[in-house]
C-alpha cells in the first residue's frame, strides 16, 4: 500500500505545531514591509502532528538502512553507527552553539575540533588536517583547488593534467574538472591494479596530481604503492589518496608513510558518523607539509597545555585557498567522529580494520565457487569485487537482477556496476561490524540466489518480489519529468 | 573464519600492504574509554561552552536560534532514516525517496521556483554552485555579487571562483542596502550572474525586483540568497523572475551546532533542469502500475558522466533536508506565517527599544527589515560583547571584522524564541554596559 504525499492529507486550517502569542506591542506588516514585499499566498500543507508523526513514521518502515540489517554497500562502508554517537550530538552544549559566540564561550568546542585533527593526522601520517569539507566530494575538490595553488605558487601553473584510474570514484574527475584540470585516464593492469608502464607514459611536466585510491575499488592494495608515489613525485606531481577505504587501513598502515600527498577522510564512513539517507557528510582533508600552507581557514590551534590550554581560531595563514564552508565544517558530525575515536583507541583502531579484512575475504572464499571474483580469488582488503558476468552469460541474468533478488532476502544489495573496468560487478563490503553469523545468512543467500540462476533464472529477473515496489520505471521518470507535487496533477491524486 | 579463507595466521592477509608501510606499534590515540566514562568525558566538555539555551543569544547572521518542535528529533533520529544510504536502489528506499521528493515540493513552494535539487552543502556552497553555473550557462567570466550578501558566504563564492578562473566583483551597498546605481555600472555583457541576497546580510530588504532586472538587462541570470523563515511573510523570489534560488535551512528544524551540518537548498527555472547540479527525486511508477520515487536526469551526475558532470556533489544533506520537511510540514502554511510575523514584530520591538538607549542609533529611517538590524554603539562591540556574557547574553555580531567602516555596529538577530522580558533585558544590559 502507498502511502500519500502530505500534501494531500491537507485540511484547511489544520495544524501541527503550537506558537507563542506575540508578548510585544505589534505594528501591521504592511506598515513594516510595504504591500509590495508581503506574499499572497503561501502553499504549504495543513496537517496536525499526528499527521505527521503518522506519515513520517510510514515512510521510514518504507526504507532499508543499516539498524534494519546487513548493508554490504561496497565502498560505502555501512557499518554499525554506534547509539552514543547521537547521545554526544544531542549535549545542548554542543548542539546549541552558534559559529560566531566569542571563542572563549566555545572553548570544549574547539577542544574537539582541535583535537579531532590531531586524531586523524595520526591515523593517516600527514602533518596537518582541516575539517572543513562537507563530504568526501567537497575533500576532493579542495584537495585540487590546494594542488592548484601549490603549482601556482612555485611558477608551475602550466601544469593542468591531473591523473586518474580507470576505476577511480566518479567524484575523482568531476572534481579535478571543477577546478580546469584535465582529466588523463590510466589503465589497470591484468592484476587489476595501477599499470605502472602506463602511469610512467601519463606523467610529464604537465601533470599537476595523480589521484588514486588505496585500497583501490577493486578492493585490492596497491602494492606498487612505493613505487607509484615516487615517480608521481618524480614528474613534479603531487599524489592524492581517496580515502573512502580508510577503514580497511586503520592502525595497519598509513598514507602519509605511503607518500601521499594529502588524502580526504568520509568520517560518515570510516568513522561511523551516519549516511542520513545520503548525508550529511564529512570529508576531513589531511595533508603534509608542502600543501599545509594552502588549507582553509580557520584552522583550530592550542596554545599552551593542561589546564591552561587555550584554543582560537587560525585565520591568519596568507597562502591559504580561503574558505569552503559557511562557517567550520558539520561541528555536530566532528563530535561524533571524536566519540567513535575516544571509544575505540588505538587498539581498538586496528581491531576495525583487520575485522574488516577478515570480514571480506571470509565472503570471497565462501563465494568464489559460485561467482567469479574479479581479477581472480586473491586476498582482498576490506571488499570484495564480484562478477556476474557468467551468469550473464550462462543464464541471462545480470547484477542488477542478483542485486534485486537479495532485497527478497532481506538484505541490502551490493554497490553493483562499480568499478566501470569489472563487467556486471557487485562489490561487496560486509563491515567489521557484522557478526559470522551475519554473513553465513547472506552468503546462504548468494549461493542460493546462483543456484537459482541456473534453475529458475526468471524469479531473480523478475525481482524483487517483497518489496513494497517493484522495479521502477527509470525511463519514464526521465521522460515525464514529475519532480513536485503540483495539485491536481491526475496522477497524484 | 580464517579456515575457510585457507590462512594460518591473520598476517598472511596483510601481505598485499609492503612491510615497510605496515605500522610496527599502535596508533598514537588517547586511550579506549567505556560508554559511561565517555559520556562523562564529553559532559565536561560541552560544559567548557556557553551554550544558547542557557545564555540569551542575539547572534544571527545566517545561522539562527529558531524554535524546533519535538517531533522533529524524534522522526529524524528513526534509525530508517538516519543509517540509511544514498537511495541508489530505490524498492527499498522508498521512505527517503518520497520524503526528498516532499522536500523538493516544499522548497519550490516556499520559494514560487519550478525545480528544486535534494540538497546542497550549505547556503555558501549552493551560492559558489549557482555562481558556477552561471557561468557555463552563459559563457561569461564574471560573477557580480552585491556586498551586502553574507560575508562568509562572499568567501566561500571567491575560493570557487579563483579555483576556477572565474571572476568575482562586488558590487557595494549604501544606507545597507545594495547601490543599485553602481550595480547598474558593473553589469556588463561579461556578467554571467548578479547575486543578492534578501533580507540581506544588514536584515535590511533589497529591491530583488531592480537587481533582477539589472542581471537580465545584461543577460545574466539573477541568484538570490534567501532566509527560509523569511518566506512565511516576503513576496517569494519566484515571483521576481529570479533564475536561482539558494539559501541556508539550517533554520527549518536544525540546530546551529557551531554552524554544521548546514543545508543548501538550490532551487531555479524549469529551463535549467538539465544544466543545474545536484541529485533530484521524481515520481514514476511500477512494474505493476504503482507510485513510486526514484533519483532521476542521473546523468548530470558525476558517477554517470565523470568530469562533464554539471557539478562533483555526490554525498549531500539528506537528513538536514528530513529536518526542514518535517518542520514545513509541522508547521505548515499558518504556522511559517506565524513564525515569521513573530520574528518581525519582536525584531522591530528591539529595535525601537535598542535604540531608544542613549549613545545608541538603529536602522536609517526608510530602511525595511525583518528579523535582524544593524545597531551603532560607543565604542567597540566586541568589548561590549565580553561584558554582556557576564550576564549571560550573547550579543549581536560585531561588523568591524567584515567592514572596517563599521567598527561601531552589531548586527543583532531576534527571533520568535526571545520573549519580551528576554528583550527588554538585553536592553537593560546593553544601556548599564554603555554607561559603564
Amino acid at each position: 500500500m502507498s502511502e500519500p504525499l502530505i500534501f494531500e492529507k491537507s485540511r484547511t486550517g489544520r495544524k501541527g505545531a503550537s506558537l507563542p502569542e506575540c508578548d510585544v506591542p505589534a505594528v501591521a506588516a504592511v506598515e513594516l514591509l510595504g504591500a509590495d514585499n508581503i506574499r499572497k499566498s503561501l502553499p504549504l500543507p495543513e496537517v496536525s502532528e499526528l499527521d505527521v508523526v503518522r506519515h513520517f513514521t510510514h515512510l521510514s518502515q518504507r526504507n532499508y538502512s543499516i539498524d534494519g540489517g546487513l548493508y554490504p554497500l561496497g565502498s560505502c562502508t555501512m557499518k554499525y553507527n554506534p547509539k552514543v554517537n547521537e547521545k554526544a550530538a544531542s549535549i545542548p552544549g554542543f548542539a546549541s552553539l552558534h559559529p560566531l559566540q566569542p571563542v572563549e564561550s566555545v572553548q570544549g568546542a574547539l577542544a574537539i575540533l582541535y583535537e579531532l585533527q590531531a586524531m586523524l593526522t595520526e591515523i593517516c601520517g600527514m602533518k596537518m588536517t582541516t575539517l572543513q569539507p562537507s563530504a568526501g566530494a567537497h575533500g576532493e575538490l579542495l584537495a585540487m583547488m590546494m594542488v592548484k595553488a601549490y603549482h601556482a605558487d612555485r611558477g608551475e601553473s602550466h601544469r593542468n593534467i591531473v591523473v586518474i584510474p580507470d576505476a577511480a570514484h566518479g567524484t575523482n574527475p568531476a572534481s579535478a574538472a571543477r577546478c580546469n584540470f584535465k582529466v588523463k585516464g590510466v589503465p589497470s593492469n591484468s592484476r587489476g591494479l595501477t599499470d605502472l608502464d602506463a602511469l610512467d607514459q601519463a606523467l610529464d611536466q604537465n601533470v599537476a596530481a595523480f589521484m588514486l585510491t588505496n585500497p583501490n575499488t577493486v578492493g585490492l592494495f596497491e602494492s606498487d604503492i612505493l613505487q607509484i608515489c615516487e615517480r608521481v613525485h618524480r614528474s613534479g606531481g603531487l599524489v592524492y589518496c581517496d580515502g573512502a577505504n580508510m577503514n580497511a587501513m586503520l592502525g595497519i598502515t598509513r598514507p602519509g608513510d605511503m607518500g601521499f600527498d594529502v588524502m580526504h577522510f568520509n568520517l560518515h564512513k570510516t568513522f561511523s558518523t551516519p549516511h542520513g539517507g545520503g548525508g550529511p557528510g564529512c570529508g576531513a582533508v589531511s595533508v603534509q607539509d608542502a600543501l599545509a600552507p594552502y588549507l582553509p581557514v580557520p584552522l583550530v590551534v592550542k596554545s599552551g597545555g593542561g589546564d591552561s590550554a587555550r584554543y582560537d581560531f587560525d585565520f591568519d595563514r596568507p597562502k591559504s585557498i580561503g574558505k569552503i564552508h559557511s562557517f567550520y565544517g558539520a561541528f555536530l558530525l566532528a563530535v561524533r567522529a571524536y566519540t567513535y575515536i575516544r571509544s575505540n583507541g588505538a587498539e581498538g583502531m586496528r581491531e576495525i580494520g583487520e575485522n574488516a579484512l577478515l570480514n571480506a575475504n571470509y565472503v570471497r572464499a565462501r563465494l568464489a565457487d559460485y561467482f567469479d571474483v574479479a581479477y581472480g580469488n586473491r586476498t582482498c582488503m576490506h571488499e570484495v569485487v564480484l562478477s556476474a558476468q557468467k551468469q550473464k552469460q550462462k543464464n541471462g541474468v545480470r547484477a542488477l537482477d542478483i542485486s534485486k533478488r537479495l532485497m527478497d532476502f532481506g538484505f541490502h544489495p551490493p554497490t553493483n556496476y562499480f568499478p566501470l573496468i569489472v563487467p556486471e560487478a557487485l562489490m561487496i563490503e560486509p563491515t567489521e561490524t557484522e557478526s559470522k553469523q551475519t554473513l553465513d545468512e547472506f552468503i546462504a543467500a548468494m549461493i542460493q540466489i546462483a543456484e537459482e540462476c541456473e534453475n529458475d533464472p526468471d524469479v531473480v529477473k523478475s525481482a524483487p518480489h517483497n518489496t513494497v515496489v517493484s522495479r521502477l520505471d527509470e525511463t519514464m521518470a526521465v521522460k515525464n519529468l514529475d519532480l513536485r507535487y503540483e495539485p491536481g496533477r491526475s496522477d497524484s491524486e | 573464519m580464517m579456515a575457510a579463507i585457507g590462512i594460518q595466521d591473520f598476517q598472511e592477509l596483510l601481505a598485499p600492504i609492503p612491510a615497510s608501510v605496515q605500522l610496527k606499534e599502535g596508533l598514537a590515540l588517547p586511550p579506549a574509554l567505556d560508554e559511561y566514562n565517555l559520556v562523562r568525558h564529553l559532559q565536561a566538555l560541552a560544559g567548557k561552552n556557553d551554550d544558547l539555551e542557557a545564555n540569551l543569544c542575539f547572534l544571527g547572521a545566517g545561522i539562527y536560534d529558531h524554535f524546533r518542535p519535538t517531533v522533529i528529533g524524534a522522526l529524524q533520529s528513526r534509525g530508517e532514516f538516519l543509517t540509511a544510504y544514498t537511495p541508489y536502489q530505490p524498492e527499498v528506499s522508498q521512505g527517503m525517496l518520497q520524503a526528498i521528493y516532499e522536500y523538493q515540493s516544499l522548497i519550490c513552494a516556499l520559494t514560487a521556483m519550478d525545480l528544486s535539487n535534494a540538497s546542497m552543502y550549505d547556503a555558501a556552497t549552493g551560492l559558489a554552485e549557482a555562481g558556477l553555473m552561471a557561468t557555463s550557462l552563459t559563457d561569461r567570466p564574471e560573477i557580480v555579487c552585491s556586498s551586502a550578501v553574507n560575508p562568509h558566504y562572499r568567501e566561500v563564492i571567491r575560493t570557487y571562483a579563483e579555483s576556477t578562473g572565474y571572476r568575482l566583483v562586488e558590487a557595494p551597498f549604501h544606507g545597507l542596502e545594495t547601490d543599485l546605481d553602481v550595480l547598474r555600472s558593473i553589469v556588463s555583457d561579461r556578467t554571467a550572474c548578479v547575486i543578492a541576497q534578501q533580507p540581506n546580510f544588514f536584515g535590511a530588504l533589497d529591491d530583488i525586483r531592480e537587481i533582477t532586472e539589472i542581471a537580465h538587462r545584461s543577460g545574466a541570470l539573477s541568484v538570490i540568497s534567501t532566509d527560509p523563515i523569511s518566506l512565511g511573510l516576503l513576496n517569494p523570489p519566484g515571483n521576481y523572475d529570479v533564475d536561482i534560488v539558494v539559501g541556508e535551512g539550517q533554520s527549518l528544524g536544525s540546530p546551529m551546532g557551531f554552524g554544521g551540518p548546514l543545508l543548501g537548498f538550490f532551487a531555479c527555472k524549469q529551463r535549467f533542469v538539465r544544466s543545474f547540479p545536484g541529485r533530484i527525486v521524481g515520481a514514476t511508477v511500477d512494474q505493476q502500475g504503482r507510485r513510486g520515487y526514484t533519483m532521476t536526469l542521473r546523468t548530470r551526475e558525476q558517477d554517470i558522466r565523470r568530469e562533464k558532470a554539471t557539478s562533483n556533489i555526490c554525498t549531500n544533506q539528506a537528513l538536514i533536508a528530513l529536518a526542514a520537511t518535517i518542520y514545513m510540514c509541522e508547521l505548515g502554511k499558518n504556522g511559517l506565517h506565524g513564525v515569521a510575523e513573530l520574528c518581525l514584530q519582536k525584531a522591530h520591538y528591539s529595535e525601537r527599544i535598542l535604540s531608544a538607549i542613549p549613545g545608541v542609533t538603529g536602522m536609517p529611517a526608510a530602511s525595511k527589515f525583518f528579523k535582524e538590524f544593524v545597531i551603532t554603539v560607543p565604542g567597540d562591540p566586541a568589548e561590549l560583547n565580553r561584558r554582556l556574557l557576564k550576564d549571560k547574553i550573547v550579543g549581536g555580531l560585531p561588523l568591524g571584522p567584515y567592514y572596517p567602516e563599521m567598527a561601531n555596529s552589531m548586527l543583532v538577530c531576534v527571533t520568535e524564541t526571545k520573549s519580551r522580558a528576554d528583550i527588554d533585558r538585553f536592553a537593560a544590559s546593553l544601556a548599564e554596559q554603555i554607561r559603564a
